[in-house]
């Protein structure tokens, strides 16, 4: 589903991905562990197209068609979703209008009809229950004065409301309590878990993949996928540590 | 010899602090009779009046307002400045005891176009207040200008007058000016004025991109957010939308 070859990037000058190899199959959850540095949020952002990342070598196809051929927003339209490690404050424009606008400009790309605000409404809701997030919020403006854990369930909620094909979930475990955790794993859970869905899940944590268990996991350090296992491994990680594993690679 | 029958209006120059930002040239094609058009409106005590205007053809235009409040008058002026050509809105303002004169304006356009607000507002009795929100959002090398004059007398005590200015350049070459000028005389006074000029937020931008919005809409709204401020205070859903629409549409064209 999605198929990562070979891939070299760069922040400015400064080589951050250097021939990273991998391949997430349909209906698969991916764990992506790895040390400090390593190259993981470059990775996040560079299949999300985030300007001043550039790829110099390598390439990458998703759902039949080569990603960098396509721009940032018909990336998303495509059915990639990108949950950010810091997600953005955007003043001035609510959810409800930020959202809709989001899924309804996907929708045209897609050739598909825009859906009514009552429909939309309707959407929301469901998903915001889901993550137990009051409508209220979703009322208010973009993450502004939302803390670090409502950010991450909002990012959830959009996630449900744009029901990606695919997710690559930065951290999305990051500044959550253990109740916000376990709300947010689930929600991964009900909104990505399908035989013709896929999650590349980011994180440092083992305490997230209790609740979201991933088929597999991949260790990420100096740019390039250096070991992939079972869950098993991520465990083996928790226990020892990203040294001692790397070492007995 | 006798005298000059009438003195001529003299024409303004870039050396009057008020005209310093103006578009000269494009003043002479207006004609020089534009300068002595003052729309007077004069309100009396406890009386309210809102004006809403849309200003914007592909030629210069110059409105000139003179007010004068009565004792707890309200006076209020919405405008969209979305001209093609060298448009400027001038308005004079004398406030008696206790009156409110509320002014939100939007600048917004590229092309070569100076388009600018210029207020003076004389709190001439206590217990007065002004509040002006000016937004300009500019691309090409349109330029966007507010010039705020605020003049407290000496007895006028317990003046709260505020001025506030953001610019937004999508595009190097495009500028936003801010010149607030305050003369105080009394000393039981609150004057606050702000002024920020800047670029739309990147990360913003991305993240929008990355959630299915093409770079036009996430722009759109983004514009739609920075210039709703200066029509908060209307309180005329109908007029706010109109005022709203009219600027988003300038914005069509926009360097991305």
């Amino acid at each position: 589903m999605l198929s990562i070859n070979n891939l070299h990037a760069s922040v400015g000058d400064k080589p951050i991905l250097k021939g990273l190899t991998l391949e997430v199959a349909e209906g698969e959850v991916h764990a992506i562990m790895g040390p400090n540095g390593a190259g993981k949020s470059t990775l996040a952002n560079v299949l999300g197209g985030k300007p001043g990342y550039e790829v110099t070598q390598g390439s990458v196809a998703f759902a039949g068609q080569d990603l960098f051929d396509l721009d940032p927003h018909e990336r998303a339209a495509t059915g990639l979703f990108l949950g950010f490690q810091y997600p953005v404050e955007i003043p001035g424009v609510s959810n409800v209008q930020f959202l809709r606008e989001a899924l309804n400009s996907q929708r045209k790309f897609r050739e598909e009809e825009p859906l009514s605000g009552g429909d939309f409404l309707k959407l929301a809701k469901e998903k915001a229950g889901l993550l137990k997030m009051d409508m209220e919020m979703l009322k208010r403006q973009v993450n502004v004065g939302f803390s670090g854990g409502e950010k991450k369930r909002a990012e959830m909620v959009q996630m449900g409301i744009l029901d990606p094909k695919f997710a690559v979930l930065d951290e999305t475990d990051s500044g959550l309590d253990i109740d916000a955790l376990r709300v947010v794993g689930e929600g991964i859970n009900s909104i990505m878990r399908a035989s013709d869905k896929g999650v590349l899940l980011i994180t440092h944590y083992q305490r997230l993949l209790d609740v979201v268990k991933p088929d597999r996991v991949s260790v990420l350090a100096g740019g390039r996928i250096v070991q992939t296992g079972g869950p098993e491994l991520a465990l083996r990680l928790e226990e020892e540590g990203y040294d001692a594993v790397m070492a007995d690679a | 010899m006798p005298e000059a029958q009438t003195l001529p209006t003299r024409r303004p120059s870039k050396r009057d602090e008020a005209w310093r930002y103006a578009d000269i040239p494009a003043l002479e094609r207006l004609g020089v009779d534009a300068l002595d058009t003052w729309q007077e409106i004069t309100l009396a005590a406890g009386e309210t009046r809102r004006l809403t205007m849309v200003i914007g053809s592909n030629a210069p235009e110059l409105h000139r307002i003179r007010l004068t409040l009565g004792e707890g008058a309200r006076a209020e002026i919405f405008a969209s400045n979305i001209g093609g050509d060298y448009t400027r809105v001038e308005v004079e303002v004398t406030l008696a005891k206790g009156a409110h004169f509320e002014f939100g304006g939007v600048t917004i356009g590229g092309g070569e176009a100076v388009r600018e607000f210029v207020t003076k507002t004389v709190h001439a009795e206590p217990e007065a207040t002004s509040n002006q929100t000016v937004r300009s959002v500019h691309w090409g090398t349109g330029t966007g200008n507010f010039l705020g004059e605020i003049k407290v007398v000496k007895d006028a005590q317990k003046t709260d007058a505020a001025q506030d200015f953001k610019g937004l350049l999508l595009e190097a070459g495009a500028s936003a000016n801010a010149a607030p000028q305050l003369e105080i005389f009394a000393d039981d006074v609150k004057c606050a004025h702000g002024a920020t000029v800047g670029q739309l937020d990147e990360g913003a931008r991305f993240y929008m991109a990355a959630r299915g919005l093409s770079p036009e809409t996430a722009q759109r709204l983004l514009v739609q957010a920075f210039i709703g401020d200066a029509f908060v205070e209307l309180d005329d859903e109908a007029e706010r939308e109109k005022l709203l629409d009219a600027a988003l549409a300038a914005l069509e064209g926009a360097a991305l």
